[in-house]
């Protein structure tokens, strides 16, 4: 019986010094590295496959199957890029793991490239979380001088360089070829796919493109092997992941649990809902899947579950909102970050998500009608599944999934010519004004 | 304003490793603005044309990539540049009474700076912090947990230049040049200041050991002092 929660990569955050090298050794780092340099690298990546990794940033991808793609003795150099660059809403995984944690993501890397023959490896983070950009720099820093990064790596034979780059502030560049794009020193536009990345990625060479927990799971594999992470978790989704809870819940926070975990065992762990509220809706995985409520708390989270519940496991962001959020506030927010964030490559995304947002400013502010509500699901309908990336298809799943869920609340602004909701009631802050510190006490 | 020869001769090194690190020039572009943003606080349009020049492109083509990422500035913004967190979980949480509160308190709107040039306000998406809302960045460094009090303190904390520690980083705050600066890769040496992890990133962790909560062990390997190494906590 696998317990409740299984920390691997957040097992020594409370360590003072589990950010540095000579932590992360303590824990046990660098073991997993000999042991696959002394592999074939199509050992590490049938490993992989074994394991059952899907990629951790939203997709589910599996990893395995990503670095098998990679065409072999084809002459051209490989590169593996991290994707670094969170920035979904909600999501705050990565953040704290690359602060905390970040040598497991350099171990992950260097065996990563070393499976899929590469020679130089890109960590693409987000500019706008400056300390964890000194700690990756310097976790670089110390792995070079260790000799775990560099020429002959621990006498392998095996050259890997490894650059830190920081993004400028662009949602879009977590899409994987805007990434690309934007490593190229372009606007972060997204590419048509196919050539899928594998095949013609960064300067049209042959890349693997994951995400920070993916390749920082990595070594835990190598380490106990690939059966060892499939069976935690479900059949399908395999091992153990990072929860991430925030908004109205008692004690915020992150929770390493083996994938199939429930909102209601994480809720029970985090003291609950905030006292004296109920749960209204939650995003099991950012804000760019269908939002949830509290008819799904015992849905597990893991990829097919989620998905049959009319939604996506996404990056286990659950944003918790109360009975008093304004469900339309919510949304109408959501939608303004994606028009600012839609980079204007495509028309359904670029026209749709500038309209949604002036239909739903008129539903907030108790000014639209039935036919607004009609008229953003056909807006909704003309971008899902005809936006040129992601990001369009996400745009429409608030919308879609607060009226189909909260059609009434939508309908209450209209009759009411207004909010119904005081945005004061929702805050964290107390009737002092002093802050509700959650997981305070310390 | 153009770059004196004095500050050309300090850049080159810093430029040409940066054009050094990447298998093609053109991928420097984007630490090169960095750079470039570092020494003067924001893109200006000789800034545009010194990149230009190195990298063998068109004005025209720095220019459009400038544009599209927001933390490129066209303006000067403060020696502090404050981020308030409006994007729905922080909005919700108070994130949009605390940007109220600021731009009242301030009198300035978006991307304006104070009289003293010292604050300048935007309101940010989301940072990854959402464990620890409402958050409010200062030059990209985490002020957790905010409230309206709290906040107002601390901008004037910093137009009065008392020293404000980030919740979540080093024990100095760096300027707007500084910061600009490690997001160029280079290394300002304050790494490891700071907490490995705030509480909200404990929380599991710390429930896990309560209940003696683990990873199980590597099939064949019970126990074995080193199965342990990169998973359960078994200290």
């Amino acid at each position: 019986m696998t317990d409740t929660l299984t920390p691997v990569l957040t097992a020594h955050w409370d360590e003072p010094d589990s950010f540095l090298l000579a932590g992360y050794r303590r824990a046990g780092g660098y073991r997993a590295l000999p042991k696959a340099l002394a592999m074939p690298p199509d050992d590490i990546i049938a490993m992989m496959r074994e394991s059952g990794l899907r990629g951790r940033g939203g997709a589910g991808f599996p990893a395995g199957n990503k670095w098998a793609f990679i065409p072999q003795g084809d002459g051209k150099p490989h590169y593996l890029v991290v994707n670094a660059d969170e920035s979904e809403p909600g999501t705050c995984k990565d953040t704290p793991l690359l602060m905390a944690n970040p040598q497991a993501l350099i171990e992950g890397v260097v065996i990563a490239s070393y499976a899929i023959r590469c020679h130089q490896a890109f960590i693409y983070v987000r500019g706008e979380v400056l300390h964890v950009v000194r700690r990756l720099q310097q976790a670089v820093a110390e792995a070079y001088e260790a000799g775990y990064v560099g020429r002959d790596i621990l006498g392998s034979g095996y050259d890997l360089d490894i650059v830190v780059h920081a993004g400028a502030g662009a949602y879009i560049c977590g899409e994987e070829t805007a990434l690309l794009d934007s490593l190229e020193g372009y606007r972060g536009l997204p590419r048509l796919k196919p050539p899928f990345p594998a095949i013609a990625g960064l300067y049209a060479c042959p890349t693997v493109i994951n995400n920070v927990e993916s390749i920082a799971s990595v070594p835990s594999i190598l380490l106990n092997g690939g059966k060892w992470f499939a069976d935690l978790g479900t059949e399908k989704s395999t091992g153990y992941g990072i929860f991430s809870l925030s908004g109205h819940v008692t004690t915020p926070g992150q929770f390493e649990a083996p994938l199939g975990i429930t909102l209601r065992e994480l809720l029970d762990l985090a003291g609950g809902v905030r006292a004296g509220h109920r749960l209204k809706f939650w995003t099991p995985g950012g804000s760019s899947v269908p939002l949830l409520t509290d008819e799904h708390l015992d849905v597990p989270l893991d990829f097919e579950s989620v998905m049959a519940a009319g939604s996506q496991l996404g990056t286990r962001a659950l944003q918790i909102f109360d009975d008093s959020t304004c469900v339309v506030r919510a949304v109408l927010r959501w939608t303004e970050f994606y028009q600012h964030e839609s980079c204007g490559k495509c028309t359904p995304c670029r026209e749709g998500t500038y309209w949604m947002v002036r239909v739903l400013e008129r539903l907030e502010h108790g000014r639209g009608t039935d036919e607004d509500l009609d008229k953003l699901l056909d807006v909704c309908d003309n971008i899902l599944g005809r936006a040129f990336c992601a990001l369009g298809d996400g745009a429409t799943s608030p919308i879609t999934s607060s009226i189909q869920y909260f059609r009434d609340e939508y309908i209450e602004h209209q009759k009411r010519g207004g909010c119904p909701f005081d945005p004061a009631a929702a805050t964290l802050f107390d009737s002092s004004g002093s802050a509700h510190i959650p997981g305070g006490g310390r | 304003m153009a770059f004196s020869d004095e500050a050309l001769a300090r850049l080159e090194p810093d430029v040409a490793e940066i054009i050094g690190r990447y298998p093609r020039p053109r991928s420097a572009l984007m630490p090169l603005l960095h750079l470039l943003q570092s020494e003067e606080g924001y893109i200006s349009d000789d800034a545009i044309a010194l990149v230009a020049a190195r990298l063998g492109i068109t004005e025209t083509e720095v220019t459009a990539v400038t544009s599209f990422y927001t933390l490129y500035k066209r303006q000067p913004v403060g020696e502090y540049h404050v981020g308030v967190c409006t994007n729905t979980l922080c909005a919700i949480m108070g994130g949009d009474q605390i940007l109220a509160t600021l731009e009242d308190h301030l009198g300035v709107g978006p991307d304006e700076l104070t009289g003293d040039g010292k604050v300048s306000i935007e309101h940010v998406e989301c940072n990854a912090a959402c464990d620890y809302a409402p958050v409010v960045m200062v030059n990209w460094e985490f002020f957790d947990n905010q409230t309206p009090e709290s906040a107002t303190a601390l901008v004037d904390d910093l137009r009065a230049g008392r020293a404000v520690t980030p919740t979540r980083g080093p024990g100095r705050l760096c300027t707007w040049r500084q910061a600009s600066r490690i997001l160029a890769g280079f290394t300002d040496g304050q790494a490891a200041d700071g907490p490995a992890a705030g509480p909200a990133s404990l929380v599991g962790l710390r429930i896990a050991k309560e209940h003696g909560w683990t990873a199980p062990d590597a099939p064949g390997e019970p126990d074995t002092p080193n199965s342990t190494a990169t998973k359960g906590a078994s200290r």
